[in-house]
């Protein structure tokens, strides 16, 4: 979407250098990356841009964001980007967590219940699927994993390019590294956090792609339990990434959802 | 000169075909093709071969250990080198060695290397390696921390050795809130610790400021060159002088009445389809955080199929020519030799005698050989040579049980 005006800056939270970029008005909304990392520029961010204040930082340990050595958990993430947060003087955020992204918002979403406008979790990790197991980084090969967020491997094209460049899987290596210093055992999953979601008063909203082949499917069903007010979305001929393969789909559903109150 | 004989214990009753159809022999090739009846059979061979070892005159066994794959049945090094401590006399049990980051506990390694010293009366030799990145994977550790837990659990194992229990540990990786095992080694100040390795600076610059000898693993005579090279300049940095007695060498070397036998059954060298570990995907044998940042550019183009194997794939005739295998009768193979110890000038050296599908016979034969014709004539050599080993040269433990060290300016200036 052409006319969006991203602004990149270096904040610091909690100890950690955080890239974050940020565009448009409105009502705060705090988007968190898959655990490849992000683009620095994606449809689905300016699609949410246009309609309200996106922050879009890179966690620490990927991307733009140097590594914090001394972060041990997902939980930390969480934390600094309370802070960070905080420190922005942003409240009542309302927070779209993508995949890996969504471990980290549910995590902030069970630190800081009341202060919560929305929260949307898509093909979100962090809770054991009851069925299935999400899918290792460790043992798949970097174009082998990216490529299996995708049902339409053209919507992968799209976004990477067929063959991406070096740069782009060195990228990979370096977040999934922090994956593996953060989340290696249980992998991808907490198992205190199902638990801690019931004080979440806010208005939830469970997206899963039907062919997700990092998540399974079942997770949705866990996530949409422990969370006393959500509701659950099945997007149709979509693989894990909802944000990259179908982004006005994903950028619809989030401003209804956000609209509806 | 300290001779050894090396074998990885090959699980050769495996289908190889299913592996080329699989696609990979490593970590995820799927255990259904282990037969434990040969398996059961190979490992009583092992032994029989150790004890031949033994009984024509080998100074040490090396031993070492893999998970999840055909090309090492060892998954546990400690296990032989305990079997080793009750049925054999005099050989070394050379340990190269036990992966300190898969230890969930190092007391209890240290433990076991301590009872594994007292049962063989102080012949062990506590070797120890970072494993490979399918270790690391087969045994759910984290290849992100891999170096940091191999030093911390090193530190941890030397300190359960020599320090006065009751103490406690805090450390990143391992918390030990009461440390004080009952079982601590014979041999004062703590058995020998040799580090062996291939590739990684890393290590060969921790071994040295450590000063503990570093075995390099079938590399090439230039690479050797190279690893010593670095090696002998931390040497200096740490004030004492590198030679033989820092250096081990180990060397793919099939030994039989025939030339053309011996050539045979070197081919089996390159078993493991051509590979050292056999095929593996590249994240799987170097997982993200495991190899060097320096190297994750490289990794990567490698992994991803954009640039060739940054370790070299090279033909068994290559291998021949660079004496990276060597096969022969006793006199071919010991003038091969001869010539590698004149250019790398090792303290330390094992030869890994048979792979693959190589027969018990011939196995036997190449042992045989190996102890009576082939080490005494390297040992003249070594003589000849200087080349003296750890023992021979009674060389410090570790760098802090030196009484020779120099001022930095000096020791460069010898």
């Amino acid at each position: 979407m052409a006319g969006v005006n991203w602004t990149d800056s270096t904040m610091e939270a909690a100890g950690a250098k955080l890239h974050v970029s940020r565009a448009g008005k409105g009502r705060p909304v705090l988007v968190l990356h898959h655990e490849t990392g992000t683009l620095d520029r994606l449809p689905f961010y300016d699609a949410l841009a246009a309609h309200y204040d996106v922050l879009v930082p890179h966690h620490p340990g990927y991307c733009r964001s140097p590594r914090p050595d001394w972060m041990r958990s997902v939980r930390d993430i969480a934390v600094v980007y309370r802070g960070l947060l905080s420190d922005l003087n942003v409240q009542k955020v309302a927070m779209v967590g993508l995949g890996f992204g969504g471990w980290i918002a549910a995590e902030m979403a069970s630190m800081a219940p009341g202060d919560l406008s929305h929260l949307v979790l898509v093909g979100a990790m962090g809770i054991k699927p009851p069925q299935g197991d999400i899918l290792d980084l460790a043992i798949t090969g970097y174009m082998d994993y990216a490529r299996a967020g995708f049902h339409d491997q053209k919507a992968f094209d799209k976004v990477y390019g067929a063959e991406p460049p070096t740069d782009q899987l060195e990228m990979w290596d370096i977040c999934r590294e922090m994956s593996f210093r953060i989340a290696w055992k249980p992998y991808m999953y907490s198992q205190t956090l199902p638990h801690l979601l019931g004080s979440v008063r806010a208005k939830s909203l469970v997206v899963w792609g039907d062919h997700d082949k990092v998540v399974p499917q079942s997770a949705a069903t866990v996530y949409a339990k422990a969370l006393p007010n959500a509701k659950t979305e099945i997007v149709k001929g979509c693989g894990h990434c909802v944000d990259m393969e179908q982004p006005e789909a994903l950028a619809k559903l989030v401003t209804n959802f956000i609209a509806q109150g | 000169m300290h001779l050894m004989y090396f074998t990885e214990q090959p699980m050769s009753a495996y289908s190889e075909q299913a592996g080329r159809d699989f696609g990979a022999t490593a970590l995820m090739f799927p255990n259904t093709e282990f037969d434990p009846v040969a398996g059961s059979r190979l490992y009583n061979n092992y032994i029989e071969q150790y004890m031949l070892a033994e009984e024509v005159g080998v100074d040490g066994i090396m031993l070492n250990e893999h998970h999840n794959a055909p090309f090492c049945m060892q998954a546990k090094a400690n296990i032989f080198a305990a079997i080793l401590a009750g049925m054999t006399k005099k050989v070394k049990i050379v340990m190269l060695g036990n992966p300190l980051p898969l230890a969930e506990n190092p007391i209890r390694l240290a433990e076991e290397l301590a009872m594994i010293d007292m049962i063989s009366k102080g012949r062990l030799v506590s070797g120890f390696v970072r494993g490979g990145g399918q270790e690391q994977l087969a045994a759910g550790v984290n290849p992100a921390f891999n170096r940091e837990r191999f030093e911390e659990a090193h530190e941890l194992v030397v300190k359960a050795w020599t320090q006065p229990g009751p103490f406690r540990f805090e450390g990143t990786h391992y918390q030990h809130r009461v440390v004080n095992p009952w079982a601590v080694p014979l041999q004062k100040p703590y058995p020998r610790v040799w580090i062996p390795g291939v590739i990684s600076k890393e290590t060969i610059v921790w071994a040295a400021q450590q000063r503990y000898p570093y075995i390099a693993l079938n590399t090439s005579i230039e690479q050797t060159k190279k690893i010593w090279e670095l090696y002998d300049q931390v040497a200096l940095q740490n004030g004492y002088v590198g030679g033989p007695e820092n250096r081990g060498y180990l060397i793919q070397v099939h030994i039989s009445d025939s030339e053309e036998k011996a050539i045979e059954n070197a081919r089996q060298f390159r078993w493991m389809q051509g590979e050292f570990t056999g095929l593996a995907h590249p994240v799987w044998s170097t997982p993200s955080g495991y190899g060097s940042p320096t190297a994750r550019r490289a990794f990567v183009e490698f992994a991803s199929g954009r640039a060739k194997n940054p370790r070299g794939e090279t033909s068994f005739e290559q291998q021949m020519a660079d004496l990276r295998i060597i096969a022969g009768t006793p006199k071919t193979v010991v003038a091969k030799l001869k010539r590698i110890l004149e250019e790398t000038r090792p303290g330390i050296l094992a030869l890994w005698g048979n792979d693959g599908r190589v027969s018990q016979e011939d196995s036997l034969t190449c042992i045989r050989l190996m102890g009576q014709e082939v080490f005494p004539a390297i040992r003249e050599i070594a003589k000849e040579l200087d080349l003296k080993s750890p023992f021979e040269s009674n060389a410090p433990v570790h760098l802090r049980y030196s009484k020779d060290l120099k001022p930095v300016a000096k020791a460069a200036a010898e």
